[in-house]
């Protein structure tokens, strides 16, 4: 299919189903339920799975292919940003103009920074992405507060011109939409208790994150991802072999950069504003987090890692000790207290120190993130399957 | 006119005069080696041909082409491919991959944005690759990651991946070192039968005597940076000047 | 000349922490090799050892004073420290007024023990493996030692004063024979930097002038080669980490009545440390102390009004612009040896 080998199509499907059916999905409890609070099959939340994702596959092309661990990502994600809310101040409310912008300027700030930081390899490469970084993002608090409007932030507002489109609509901002199509417009399916909730915005990024992604299979099946792979194994034979691998890792630098840009373009289509803090090194630590944890090098766990990280600060951060004592209300008393106790630190505001032991887990016990932790289950449920049934039963590789 | 002409080249590093003078000629589709005790040089001297090194006076000629002063990838785009010492293979790769990028470098140049290709719809690069491996035996092996070979296995993995670059001239550094007896008779019959089999030129630096008489055609004898004699192997054997070297250094 | 002279004199203290933490990062990758991205982490956990001593000193009971009311006109319930009532007004006030040296004393144990925690339990597992994954679990244990301290301490700065003998300021301007009320120096800000000095000097004497120095030092020149003389020298490592982390922690101390601790403080001065070691030089003991101070006071001249007024911003982003300068022209940094990590 459109050019995949048969286990790549398959899990191009399986993804195109689940981001299709997302809203199902995420929404397994019934509306009113104890457990209601586990869903995250509400628009914003979804909308920050997909565009998460397609940050973290573009970091992958990076990262997982070549091994150049980048500090720095999250810059061109913010360039991206406040270059499409320039173009909804400017031009028009309508998306497209914004996140082809978004993609533009983030690829273009990438040539420049990787054309620099890719003089240098190892830590120093990892130093000047950080070093560029932290740059962006000082120079937007300061200097830079024409464009981007320093700690407030860059929103858009009723004296916009917009020159395409108009200003304002009965006296308030027009919504962002595509052709008239309100990226906050939502259909809201009930069934019995459930209640799903169908969102134009997350049908669009999720559907520029299916092509994000199928771009991505594609380029690591291709030549040129087979010389990044290379480059990261082996950059000295690669040198003697007659390739120059700068432009090569010049390349995924910038396909990466463009990555992040459409990201913050499509960020911006949801949320028209843009801050410096999304420059921060902080948020580029939060991309390599996803990566490494669902898996760098291989497709599918960058998406997994987003939206694994994304789901449990949503619903983590939202679970109080009155919400734990509930949960441990059977129990006998002290053992509720001890348990709340023990417990506690690691869930609502402490989330942050769950995902810093976990990821730690990750890098010392599972290099290959959680597919490589879903391979050995794999391995280990199929040889148990084997000593019962019959060997060879041709069971498919889980995917990559 | 050799298909390799050094001349007067001269390297030091700082108070080490590393090269004095080298003048070296290798004639087409004959085997060259070049071998001295440790110290000698020879090391040095290929750094310089390959482009890792600069020389600091003198120049090296290849196919009628200064070579110097260009990067790595292109004096192999000039049609010099290398072998490490120890094995320089991909090791995350596959076998049949590591044999396809050098098809890859040498039909697309040193770089091509392919993205949208897929490596195994390139069927022309992949039946090169597949001849290769048969040629040296390994077709067995393409789906293996070459990082999990014997190290005999990959010495040959790497000998296929220069050689289906078909090289005008092959550069063997040490191409047995390290290895038991065994592998090294194992490894003069690959390159004899490569010889056997293709036009080629190589040159080989060696320590191992023995690999050097069962295969050069040509020998040139370095110490402390400066060729001692170049003669046919028959006529070193017996050199006085070459016995000194060596003698000297196994007193030492 | 006296707002030149200003200008070098607020560097030093800045100067002097990003060179111990430079120093720290310097030794623990010339010797293990491991690029540790949680040192920022210790120099905040010494911070909050000063933290924590302070509350150990001024923990208090109840005591109802009842010459005076509170304002609804109840006798007035005071808090007395123990201290103070174990050793008197004067004396005890005077310990919990020197609560932050005090705490030095604390801070020692303390880091030698996370240290050797951290050495022994993560790191030494990781001598093998890649830069980029000794970056990655350490970042892991930058976060986590920062949640722990954000859970326990709160998110927001807590006041260390500095005790009240330090608390005025120089008027060097008035002892210089210039203007008076021109260069204004606290008195802390000095103590901190001959503090970073005296620290740095004891390191450099400690590699000098002991055999265990000594062998450290060739430990770093040539690793394999001190390995195979038949000396232990991953024990000696694992020591040298523990004195890295002594050092980043006792920078951490003085430097919080300068800044009042908070839990992300670390993150922000390893990200400049970093750039420091670079700038000087991986793997450079003189040149991470020498581009810390050079560093920090070129930050403090970006600073000037005169200068942000004809390059606005540069204060900003002097520091990174510097590091990127340095390392496209000169890789190994200012007194890096030749072909270390040059690539």
């Amino acid at each position: 299919m459109l050019g995949l080998n048969r286990k790549d199509s398959l899990l191009f499907v399986v993804v195109i189903c689940l981001t299709m059916f997302a809203p199902f999905l995420l929404n397994p409890f019934p509306e009113g339920s104890e457990l209601a609070q586990f869903n995250a099959g509400y628009p914003d939340l979804m909308q920050r799975f997909v565009i998460f994702g397609i940050f973290a596959i573009g970091f992958n092309i990076l990262f997982g292919l070549t091994g150049y661990l980048s500090f720095g990502h999250a810059a061109f994600l913010g360039v991206g940003s406040y270059a499409g809310v320039w173009m909804m101040k400017l031009l028009t409310m309508n998306v497209i103009p914004a996140i082809l912008i978004s993609v533009v300027v983030a690829g273009l700030f990438s040539v420049l920074v990787g054309y620099i930081s890719l003089r240098r390899s190892g830590i120093y490469f990892s130093i000047l992405t950080l070093a560029f970084a932290q740059m962006s993002f000082s120079l937007a608090y300061s200097v830079l507060t024409p464009i981007t409007n320093g700690e407030t932030g860059l929103q858009l507002s009723l004296n916009d011109p917009r020159i395409l489109g108009v200003s304002e609509v009965d006296g308030s901002i027009p919504p962002a939409n595509l052709f008239g199509l309100s990226m906050r417009d939502s259909t809201e399916l009930a069934m019995g208790n459930w209640l799903f909730t169908f969102n134009v915005g997350y049908y669009l990024s999720a559907v520029v994150m299916l092509i994000a992604f199928y771009v991505a299979i594609r380029i690591f099946r291709s030549p040129f991802g087979m010389m990044l792979r290379a480059v990261k194994s082996n950059q000295q034979r690669l040198n003697y072999t007659g390739l120059n691998t700068k432009p090569y890792t010049l390349a995924a630098f910038v396909i990466s950069g463009m990555y992040a840009g459409l990201a913050g373009g499509l960020m911006v289509a949801m949320d028209p504003l843009a801050g410096a803090e999304r420059m921060q090194w902080t948020a580029s630590g939060e991309v390599v987090l996803m990566t490494i944890l669902g898996g760098a090098g291989t497709l599918i766990g960058p998406i997994l890692g987003a939206g694994f990280i994304k789901y449990f600060e949503n619903i983590f951060s939202k679970i109080n000790e009155s919400i734990l004592h509930q949960w441990f209300a059977f129990l006998p008393d002290g053992l509720e207290d001890a348990l709340v106790f023990m417990v506690y630190p690691f869930i609502g505001k402490g989330w942050h120190l769950t995902l810093g032991i976990m990821f730690m887990l990750v890098v010392i016990f599972l290099p290959g993130g959680l597919v490589e932790g879903g391979q050995r289950l794999g391995r280990l449920f199929r040889r148990r399957r084997k000593t019962d049934t019959k060997p060879g039963a041709g069971a498919t590789e889980p995917a990559e | 006119m050799g298909l390799l002409e050094v001349k007067n080249v001269n390297k030091r590093f700082g108070g080490l005069q590393a090269l004095g003078d080298v003048n070296l000629s290798v004639a087409e589709n004959t085997v060259h080696a070049i071998i001295g005790p440790n110290g000698a040089g020879k090391s040095t001297l290929l750094n310089c041909l390959v482009g890792k090194l600069i020389p600091d006076t003198g120049s090296v000629m290849f196919d009628g082409q200064s070579v110097l002063g260009r990067k790595p990838h292109e004096i192999n785009q000039m049609g010099i491919s290398r072998v490490f010492q120890t094995p320089e293979i991909f090791g995350d790769l596959t076998v049949l991959e590591n044999v396809m990028i050098p098809c890859f470098a040498r039909r697309d140049g040193a770089f091509k944005l392919h993205a949208f290709e897929t490596v195994m719809n390139e069927a022309e690069i992949v039946d090169m690759a597949e001849a290769m491996l048969t040629d040296v035996r390994m077709i067995e092996k393409r789906d293996v990651h070459a990082g999990s070979l014997s190290r005999g296995d990959k010495r040959r993995l790497e000998m296929a991946m220069c050689l289906v670059q078909q090289p005008k001239l092959l550069l063997l550094d040490e191409p047995t070192a390290g290895m038991a007896r065994a592998d090294t008779n194992n490894t003069i019959d690959l390159l004899k039968e490569i010889k056997a089999s293709r036009p080629i030129t190589m040159a080989i630096i060696e320590h191992d005597m023995h690999v050097v008489f069962s295969l050069a055609e040509r020998i040139t004898v370095l110490a402390q940076g400066t060729p001692l004699v170049e003669d046919t192997p028959e006529n070193i054997k017996g050199h006085p000047k070459v016995q000194e070297a060596y003698l000297g250094q196994s007193h030492e | 000349m006296d707002a030149l002279l200003l200008q070098v004199l607020n560097g030093l203290d800045k100067g002097s922490a990003y060179a111990l933490i430079a120093l720290g990062l310097t030794l623990i990758f010339g010797t293990l090799g491991v690029v540790n991205f949680a040192h920022g982490a210790l120099f905040m956990l010494g911070a909050f050892c000063a933290v924590t001593m302070q509350r150990i000193l001024t923990l208090s009971y109840e005591v109802v004073d009842e010459t005076r009311t509170d304002f609804l006109g109840n006798p007035l319930k005071v808090d007395v420290p123990y201290v103070q009532s174990w050793f008197g007004d004067s004396v005890g006030g005077g310990i919990i007024d020197w609560a932050v040296p005090i705490s030095l004393l604390m801070a020692v144990p303390v880091m030698i023990f996370v240290g050797f925690a951290m050495e022994r339990g993560l790191i030494k597992h990781f001598y093998k493996r890649p830069h980029a994954d000794q970056i990655l679990v350490t970042f892991g244990l930058a976060i986590v030692l920062q949640e722990i301290i954000k859970y326990f301490y709160g998110a927001n700065p807590i006041p260390t004063p500095a005790p009240d003998a330090f608390a005025g300021s120089f008027d060097f301007g008035a002892m210089l024979g210039m203007q008076a009320g021109s260069i204004i120096y606290p008195y802390w800000r000095l103590v901190y930097f001959f503090f970073a000095l005296a620290i740095i000097g004891g390191v450099f004497a400690f590699l000098q002038f002991t055999t265990f120095g000594m062998v450290v030092r060739a430990g770093m020149a040539d690793r394999e080669t001190v390995g195979l003389l038949g000396i232990d020298i991953d024990r000696r490592f694992t020591i040298m980490f523990a004195i890295a982390a002594v050092v980043a922690g006792l920078a951490g101390v003085m430097y919080a009545p300068i800044n009042s601790p908070n839990y992300h403080m670390g993150m922000d001065f390893l990200v400049l440390s970093f750039v420091v070691v670079v700038v000087g030089g991986m793997g450079s003991l003189p040149g991470a102390v020498a581009a810390g101070f050079v560093l920090g006071i070129l930050e403090s001249f970006a600073s000037m009004a005169e200068v942000v007024a004809f390059l606005p911003g540069i204060n900003q982003i002097i520091i990174y612009l510097v590091a990127i300068i340095i390392l496209l022209t000169r890789p190994r940094g200012l007194m890096g040896r030749k072909g270390v990590m040059e690539d």
